[in-house]
């Protein structure tokens, strides 16, 4: 191997420490790999990446780059100072969609990792900010090399650009006691939707699905999707009697009663004479914090489904945005009920794409037409369930008050 | 140029199921509950009594092939050829016996050199960016910036000390991809970009104009060509108009620093979720460490660590104790730039005789 190794002097500071160090990683890859190219290619890269770290500055800009028939999926890296650094001048990242709940079989990964090996830099990144595996490093030509070769065992490009996202969900129904729907199967099944949407890039700008279990909201789903699935349940939340006893014995009236009973955010708990929990349902909001604290001795009821809330995103560009509750409560039993989940997702998105302005998020758009517009558009009728509080302005024309009053007294008789 | 002839096949996401632990395929949607044995140590009992035993690992993000390698013969020799991560970069080995947990423990500690935690009320694993390494856009690098935090922080991934959990991201421009988070570390320039109007014609200009958050850039033809202009006194420096176009350079070496955030949270648990607010301002934007970012981060944290209550996050603990003791804890000052100027600012102050003297 007869090349020059660049030094790394402010780099090589980040191989100290505990905490397993990237920089050494991607060291070993240059001096180790058996493949030339890449030795010489992580060279280059560290020190572009030495460069950076000595000016304060990213040396990388985009293009385009993608792969026959797609137009999105690929991130094309083209460096300002290749002629400084020649083997790493190309440095796209190919993004490509993980199972739905990040599961892999080391067979899957390891066969990935040769043909990655094969037509890239090697270096991998589980996951992306989005949610993808982040293949990063290679060139234009072996973009559509390795794309091919994945393509045939089964693994498809990622969203890039303004389309809609890869998903993400959380571990939910294979593992976690909380889940109240079937995760891995609603990512699945609206993303994969979408795929047309996902590699073609055609809307004002990205659309998100995330998908939690409950309202822990471990993917973080109401503040970084469009499109927010949360789980939840209508009936009573279940509990075990004996556990709580259990737990009481254990842990100490006074620390039931500050941990979980007043930390109940709308006062639906109380322990009863005999270390027994009284629980008004009615008034519980499905917030998981006492199914956290004691998890053996209460569960999520049996009639469960997804609330859905529209419109989260972070803050290009009129701010933060929490998604919005638009649908309080779906059922996701049968065939239909999934059907209905996809068409909902159908709807939401055709119509942001027909009204959105460029570069508007669906949250964005809310907030320009007002939530009343949007639900009208998309076919929802008001529930108070989207609101924290009514509105407070007196300045608003009611014309059709009547008409909405006998509207909701017609609902609520055919509920 | 490969030679295949067959169109892509839009098949995308794979199948999860060709993915599960065989225990995670068995017990799907009937898992009764979980305990915490050990900081990064699990157990997940289902409904049939079935065990399942998670350890989890801090991985570095960005990975070699040996190094996947590694993982995967780890998950071969002791879960049965299955491995997942989460959402903050940790690696899970799953096994249903729990004989193996220790030696997981030490193949994980030894052949990969990655701590086991990130569990329960413990500070996880940060959330980050691309940054230098591959990023179009950054001004600093959040990987290096995240080796050295927790670098300094791994006792408390490998302990559950903390009141509850603490997720910390940190972001290299103010798009922010790392997203809300109990403790936050963003970019902050200092002043308006720089144009390259010669370049200028490689950029789709409506989209320029567009992005400005503030309405700041307008067209303006620039020696015989299209090009814009950015009104000073409007813009806020925050770069969104760099990601539209190479050539309205935002960054600066000389000048951007680092700000950071505190009280973000996504889950609805009790009061439901937050956005994070500015707690300090400022930072020096100082590679190959960051240590005054270190710094910042361990006021935060260790104050935290002192005051809050179990099971109450930064964001709770602080408007619990008040924004006051929270500035006074910390030594952060309290500026004019605090007080919100946004469309919500109303919402932001206080508008009661609720005071903590």
């Amino acid at each position: 191997m007869a090349f020059d190794k660049h030094n790394t002097p402010m780099l090589d500071q980040l191989e100290t420490g505990p905490w397993p160090s990237f920089i050494s990683g991607i060291k070993r890859m240059r001096d180790d790999h058996p493949s030339e190219t890449i030795n010489k290619t992580i060279n280059d890269l560290l020190g572009q990446l030495e460069h950076s770290y000595e000016t304060r500055k990213g040396y990388w800009k985009g293009g385009t780059v993608s792969v026959y028939g797609y137009g999105g999926g690929i991130i094309p890296r083209f460096s300002e100072v290749g002629k400084s650094f020649p083997e790493s001048k190309e440095f796209h990242t190919v993004r490509v969609q993980p199972p739905a709940g990040n599961h892999y079989t080391t067979a899957m990964l390891r066969q990935l990792g040769d043909s990655w090996e094969k037509y890239g830099s090697g270096l991998v990144t589980f996951h992306g900010q989005t949610g993808n595996i982040m293949f990063i490093g290679t060139d234009t030509v072996r973009t559509q090399d390795f794309f091919d070769e994945i393509n045939d065992y089964g693994w498809d490009l990622g969203g890039a650009g303004p389309c809609v996202r890869t998903a993400m969900s959380c571990i939910g129904a294979a593992r976690c006691e909380m889940s109240c729907l079937n995760e891995q199967k609603a990512h699945r099944l609206l993303v994969n939707n979408f795929v047309d949407d996902v590699h073609r890039p055609a809307l004002p700008y990205k659309f998100k699905f995330k998908v939690s279990g409950c309202g822990n909201d471990c993917q973080n789903a109401i503040e970084r999707a469009d499109f927010a699935m949360l789980g939840t349940w209508r009936d009573n939340m279940k509990v075990d009697q004996e556990e709580v006893k259990a737990y009481v014995a254990k842990k100490g009236r006074k620390y039931i009663t500050d941990n979980v009973i007043t930390r109940c955010p709308t006062s639906a708990l109380s322990l009863n004479d005999d270390d027994t929990l009284n629980v008004n349902n009615r008034d519980c909001v499905r917030c998981m914090h006492c199914l956290n604290v004691m998890p053996k001795a209460l569960h999520p009821g049996d009639d469960k489904g997804a609330t859905i809330c529209i419109g989260g995103k972070r803050t290009l560009k009129i701010g933060d945005l929490m998604g919005t509750v638009v649908i309080p409560f779906k059922k996701l039993e049968t065939d239909e009920d999934w059907e209905s989940l996809v068409e909902l997702a159908e709807t939401i998105i055709d119509f942001w794409a027909e009204n959105a302005l460029e570069h508007e998020r669906c949250g964005e758009m809310i907030e320009r037409i007002g939530l009343v517009n949007f639900l009208e558009g998309i076919g929802i009728d008001p529930d108070p369930n989207m609101i924290s509080e009514p509105r407070q302005s007196s300045y608003v024309r009611m014309d059709d008050w009547d008409e909405a009053a006998e509207a909701y007294f017609a609902r609520k008789a055919e509920a | 140029m490969s030679e295949s002839t067959m169109g892509p096949r839009n098949q995308g996401a794979p199948d999860y199921n060709l993915h599960l632990h065989p225990m995670m395929a068995k017990n799907y949607g009937k898992w009764d509950h979980h305990e915490r044995l050990k900081p990064g140590v699990i157990r997940y009992t289902a409904e049939s009594g079935d065990n399942l035993y998670v350890v989890r690992a801090g991985s570095p993000r960005t990975m070699s092939p040996a190094t996947v390698h590694k993982i995967c013969d780890i998950a071969d020799r002791f879960c049965d050829g299955f491995v997942r991560f989460t959402i903050r970069c940790n690696v899970e080995f799953s096994t249903d016996k729990a004989e193996n947990i220790e030696p997981i423990i030490k193949a994980v500690k030894e052949e990969l050199g990655f701590p086991i935690g990130g569990t329960g009320n413990s500070v996880s694993n940060i959330a980050h960016t691309q940054g230098w390494l591959h990023c179009n856009l950054p001004a600093t690098d959040a990987s290096g910036a995240v080796k050295a935090l927790m670098d300094d922080l791994i006792d408390e991934f490998e302990k559950e000390e903390m009141p509850n959990r603490v997720h910390i991201s940190t972001s290299c421009c103010q798009i922010n991809c790392g997203s809300h988070a109990d403790i936050s570390i963003i970019v902050q320039h200092h002043h308006a970009p720089r144009i390259d109007h010669k370049n200028m014609m490689i950029c789709e200009l409506p989209k320029v104009v567009a992005i400005c958050p503030a309405a700041a850039i307008r067209p303006k033809m620039m020696n015989g060509a299209t090009s814009v202009e950015v009104v000073e006194e409007k813009c806020m420096y925050c770069g969104a108009c760099h990601g539209q176009c190479p050539s309205m350079e935002i960054r600066d070496a000389d000048t951007d620093t680092l700000s950071i955030w505190v009280g973000g949270k996504a889950s609805s648990t009790r009061g439901g979720p937050s956005q994070m607010k500015l707690a300090v301002w400022g930072i020096p934007n100082n590679p190959p460490r960051w240590p005054e970012a270190s710094d910042a981060v361990r006021k935060i944290l260790a104050a935290y660590k002192e005051g809050g209550k179990p099971w109450e996050r930064v964001g709770e603990w602080i408007e619990r104790i008040g924004w006051a003791k929270f500035f006074e804890k910390t030594g952060f000052p309290f500026t004019r730039y605090h007080i919100e100027d946004g469309p919500d600012a109303l919402t932001t102050f206080n508008r009661s005789s609720h005071v903590r003297l």
